[in-house]
C-alpha cells in the first residue's frame, strides 16, 4: 500500500505548485479573476507548456496522465492557488472527446494550449440531473442543428469549441438519446458573467445552431466525465482547504486577546481539532474517488458521490468555521483566506450539491 | 400561562400593518424584498416617516420623544416591520447612543443631541473595536488625553458600519492605564469633520463597502463631549450593547427571510418536482422552521421577564443573540442551496436600483450567494457567539 504520488506525477505537482507559487500569487489571481475576460491566456500558455493540460488526458490522445491521480495531483495544486482558468472545462469536454474516439487533432490542439474547450450540458431546470437535457438536435442537411439553453457553463467565454449535450431523442430525464456535439463559439450566442467565486461563467442559448455530432448515444461519456470532473472537485477542494486550516492555524497562533494567543482557548481548539479531522475524511473521500475513476461504472458513480457529498458537507463546515475563527478579518476582501472561502462553498454548486449526492449514492446502492 | 397577544396588541399590530400599507413607499419595500442596495437616502427617509409618527425612537421615554410602547408592543412592531419589508432602523444613534445618553447624558447633552437623533441631524456610528480590541474590547488603546478644555484624541477604530455616511461617532477612549483596563476607559462623541478625523473603507468578502476603519490623530475634542463621568465609559458601554434585547433574535427579519426561502423552495424543482417536496431539503426545512418557532417564544419569554419590571438575565440575551444569528445563517445557507448552479453568477450592478438586465436564472437569484457570504458576520459582530457562550456558562457556574 502507498499514499504517496508516483514519482513523475510528484514532479509535475511540484512543478506546477511552485509556478503557481511564483507567478500566480493571490493579488495576481484576484486581479485575472475580477478582469473583463476573467482568465489568463498567458499563463494558460504557461501552464500548458509545462504539460498540466497533457497530464489531464491519457497517451493514446497525445497525453501523459489522465488517470484519477493524475487529476487529483493537478487540482490539488489548481485549488491550493485559487487557479480560475478553464481547466475543469477542458477536463470534462476533453476527455469526453477522448472517450469518443477520432478527435485526436483537436486534443493535440487542446493539450499544446492552443484551442480551448468548454462543456456545456446542465439546463436551467436540471438542477444536477444528468438525464435532464431538453435541449434539442434536429438533422440540418449533412449536419446537426441545436436549440435550447445551457446553464452556468463555466469559462465559456474562454472556449473556442463547446461541446454540449442535446437531446436526438425521448424525453427529458431519459438517459438514452442524449447526444454530444461540437459547436464553435463563432456561431453560438453567448451571455457572459462574473462568479461569485472569481472567473466567469456563462449562459449558452442554441436557437439553430450548426452542431457537429459527435456521438448520439452521449449519457455514458457525461456520466464518465462528470466523475472526472467531480474528482477534479474533490481535489480542488482539499487544496483549497489545506490553505484555509494553514492560515487558521496561523492565526489561531499569532492573534491575541486577553493576553493570550486565541488558540489557547478549548473552545477554538475543539473546534480546530474537528474541522481538521474532517478535512482528513474528505482527503480520504477524495482518495477513494480518484481510485475508483478507472473502475466499473457502479464502483466509480458510488465512491464519486461519495466523495461529493463529503466535499460538499465538509466543504461548508471549513468555509464557515475558518471565516468564524478569523473574526472580523475573515470577512474582508484584503485577506485571501475569504476568497478561498467562497470557492469552497462554491465547489458545492458545481456537478451536485451534498444532498444531490447522498441520494444518488443511496439509489446506487438499492440499484445493485 | 396565555401565549395570546392581549385584543388591545392586536389592535396595535392592526394599526401598524395600516401604517406600513400606507407610509412605507413601495419603491423602498420593493428594494429589501428584492435584496438590493439601499442608499444612505433610502435609510434617511424611512427613520423621517418613522418619526413623524413618533415611532422611530420607539424604545426612548415617552418624556424624550418615544411612544411608550410596551415591550410586546415593540415586538409586534419589529414583526411586522420585517414581513411588510421595511428596512431595519439603523441602529447607532437612535437605538445605542439614545438610550445611553438618555441615562447618562447631562441635561445639555440631551437637550443637544437627543432632537438632533430624531430629526436625522446627525448620523452616528460606533467606535468600540480596535484592530487589537475585538472580543477583548476592554483592550482597547485609542487615548484622549485632557489639554485645556478639549481632549486630543490618538488611535484607530475598525468595523465601523456606515461610518462612511457619519456625521458623529461614540468612541470608546482610553484615558487612564492605572488600574484594571476595563476602570481607564471613557465614553467620548466625537464630530466626524474634525480635522484629524480619517475614514478609510474596509471591503467584505462580497465586495461590499459596508464598514471602515476610523483613524484619529490628534483630534481636539470639547470636554462637554464626554459622557458621565472620565473612567467611567464601560458602564455605559455595558449598558448600551445590552439594551436592544428585542433586535437581538432578529425575529421579524427570519421570519420574512423564511417566507422567502419557501417560495423559492416551492419554485425550485428537483427531479420534476418542487424542490420543497424533495424529501432531504423538506427536513432541512423542518429542522429551520421549528428552531424558528422556537425561538419566536423564547424571545417573547425573554421580553415578558424585562418587561415585567425585572430586566431579563444577562444569559438568557445570549441565547438569543447565538440562536437568532445562528437561525437567520441557516436560512441564508438554505437559500443559497436551493439555487443550485444558479447561486454562482454575481452581477454586482444588478443590486443596484435602476438596473435593467435581464435576470440570470431565476429573477430572485441575484443576491443570494453574497447575502450568504455577507452574513457570515452576525456570528461574528456584536459580541462573537463564542463570547455568548462564555457568557452563559459564566451566569450559571458561577465559578
Amino acid at each position: 500500500m502507498d499514499f504517496n504520488h508516483s514519482e513523475d506525477r510528484q514532479m509535475l505537482a511540484d512543478t506546477l505548485g511552485r509556478y503557481l507559487q511564483q507567478r500566480y500569487p493571490i493579488d495576481v489571481r484576484n486581479t485575472i479573476s475580477g478582469s473583463d475576460e476573467g482568465w489568463s491566456r498567458e499563463h494558460w500558455a504557461a501552464l500548458a507548456e509545462l504539460g498540466v493540460v497533457g497530464a489531464l488526458f491519457g497517451e493514446d490522445t497525445g497525453g501523459f496522465g489522465g488517470t484519477g491521480f493524475d487529476v487529483a495531483a493537478v487540482f490539488e495544486q489548481l485549488g491550493r492557488a485559487l487557479v480560475v482558468e478553464p481547466f475543469l472545462g477542458t477536463l470534462m469536454a476533453g476527455r469526453a472527446l477522448a472517450k469518443a474516439g477520432g478527435q485526436e487533432a483537436l486534443l493535440g490542439e487542446v493539450i499544446a494550449g492552443t484551442t480551448l474547450l468548454a462543456f456545456a450540458h446542465e439546463e436551467p431546470q436540471s438542477r444536477y440531473d444528468l438525464a435532464d437535457v431538453e435541449t434539442r438536435a434536429t438533422r440540418a442537411g449533412d449536419g446537426w442543428a441545436l436549440s435550447g439553453h445551457k446553464a452556468v457553463v463555466l469559462q465559456i467565454e474562454a472556449a473556442d469549441r463547446i461541446l454540449v449535450s442535446a437531446r436526438v431523442a425521448g424525453q427529458p430525464g431519459e438517459e438514452a438519446g442524449i447526444g454530444l456535439f461540437l459547436v464553435d463559439k463563432t456561431g453560438a450566442t453567448l451571455r457572459g458573467y462574473p462568479m461569485i467565486d472569481g472567473g466567469r461563467g456563462g449562459e449558452l442559448a442554441l436557437d439553430n445552431t450548426p452542431a457537429t455530432l459527435i456521438t448520439e448515444d452521449g449519457y455514458p461519456l457525461i456520466e464518465e466525465t462528470v466523475s472526472a470532473g467531480i474528482v477534479a472537485l474533490a481535489w480542488e477542494a482539499v487544496g483549497v482547504m489545506d490553505v484555509l486550516k494553514a492560515s487558521t492555524l496561523d492565526y489561531l497562533r499569532t492573534r491575541k486577546q486577553f493576553g493570550v494567543p486565541i488558540g489557547k482557548f478549548q473552545a477554538l481548539q475543539h473546534r480546530m481539532a474537528t474541522v481538521a479531522l474532517e478535512i482528513e475524511q474528505a482527503r480520504s473521500a477524495a482518495i477513494n474517488a480518484a481510485d475508483a475513476l478507472d473502475k466499473d461504472r457502479h464502483i466509480r458513480e458510488r465512491a464519486v458521490s461519495a466523495a461529493k457529498y463529503t466535499i460538499g458537507k465538509v466543504g461548508t463546515l471549513a468555509a464557515e468555521e475558518s471565516i468564524q475563527m478569523h473574526g472580523g478579518i475573515g470577512m474582508t476582501w484584503e485577506l485571501p483566506l475569504s476568497h478561498f472561502a467562497k470557492r469552497l462553498t462554491m465547489i458545492g454548486h458545481q456537478l451536485g450539491d451534498d444532498d444531490h449526492h447522498i441520494g444518488r449514492y443511496i439509489a446506487l446502492g438499492r440499484a445493485a | 400561562m396565555d401565549l395570546r397577544f392581549s385584543p388591545e396588541e392586536e389592535a396595535f399590530r392592526e394599526e401598524v400593518r395600516t401604517f406600513l400599507k400606507e407610509k412605507l413607499p413601495a419603491r423602498i419595500a420593493d428594494k429589501v424584498r428584492t435584496g438590493k442596495r439601499l442608499t444612505k437616502a433610502d435609510m434617511v427617509e424611512w427613520h423621517g416617516l418613522l418619526n413623524e409618527r413618533g415611532w422611530y425612537a420607539n424604545h426612548w421615554p415617552k418624556d424624550y420623544g418615544g411612544p411608550g410602547w410596551s415591550v410586546a408592543q415593540a415586538a409586534i412592531f419589529d414583526v411586522e416591520s420585517a414581513l411588510a419589508h421595511a428596512p431595519r432602523i439603523v441602529p447607532f444613534g437612535v437605538s445605542m447612543l439614545g438610550p445611553v445618553l438618555i441615562k447618562y447624558g447631562s441635561q445639555a447633552q440631551k437637550d443637544y443631541w437627543l432632537p438632533r437623533i430624531l430629526d436625522g441631524t446627525d448620523w452616528w456610528c460606533q467606535g468600540y473595536s480596535e484592530p487589537g480590541a475585538g472580543s477583548d474590547l476592554a483592550s482597547l488603546k485609542t487615548a484622549a488625553v485632557r489639554d485645556g478644555d478639549h481632549y486630543v484624541v490618538n488611535g484607530q477604530k475598525t468595523w465601523t458600519t456606515l461610518g462612511q455616511y457619519a456625521d458623529m461617532i461614540f468612541c470608546l477612549v482610553r484615558t487612564s492605564t492605572e488600574g484594571k483596563k476595563q476602570e481607564g476607559i471613557s465614553f467620548l462623541l466625537i464630530d466626524m469633520k474634525t480635522p484629524g478625523v480619517e475614514v478609510r473603507p474596509i471591503i467584505l468578502l462580497d465586495g461590499e463597502h459596508e464598514v471602515n476603519e476610523v483613524f484619529f490623530t490628534d483630534v481636539r475634542v470639547p470636554v462637554e463631549n464626554l459622557v458621565g463621568e472620565e473612567n467611567k465609559g464601560w458602564t455605559y458601554a455595558k449598558y448600551l450593547l445590552t439594551y436592544e434585547r428585542a433586535g437581538l433574535a432578529g425575529v421579524g427579519g427570519s421570519m420574512a427571510a423564511f417566507d422567502h426561502l419557501k417560495e423559492i423552495a416551492r419554485s425550485q424543482r428537483k427531479g420534476g418536482r418542487p424542490l420543497a417536496e424533495d424529501p432531504l431539503f423538506a427536513a432541512r426545512l423542518a429542522r429551520l422552521e421549528i428552531d424558528l418557532e422556537n425561538m419566536k417564544t423564547t424571545n417573547l419569554r425573554v421580553l415578558a421577564a424585562s418587561g415585567s419590571g425585572g430586566s431579563a438575565p444577562l444569559e438568557m440575551s445570549a441565547m438569543l443573540k447565538i440562536r437568532g444569528t445562528e437561525i437567520r445563517q441557516e436560512i441564508t445557507s438554505l437559500t443559497r442551496r436551493a439555487l443550485g448552479p444558479y447561486a454562482q453568477p454575481f452581477v454586482s450592478e444588478a443590486l443596484d436600483e435602476g438596473f435593467n438586465g435581464d435576470p440570470i436564472g431565476p429573477d430572485y437569484a441575484a443576491p443570494v450567494a453574497a447575502d450568504y457570504f455577507n452574513n457570515r458576520k452576525l456570528s461574528i459582530f456584536g459580541g462573537s457567539n463564542e463570547v455568548q457562550r462564555e457568557i452563559i456558562t459564566k451566569a450559571m457556574l458561577e465559578l
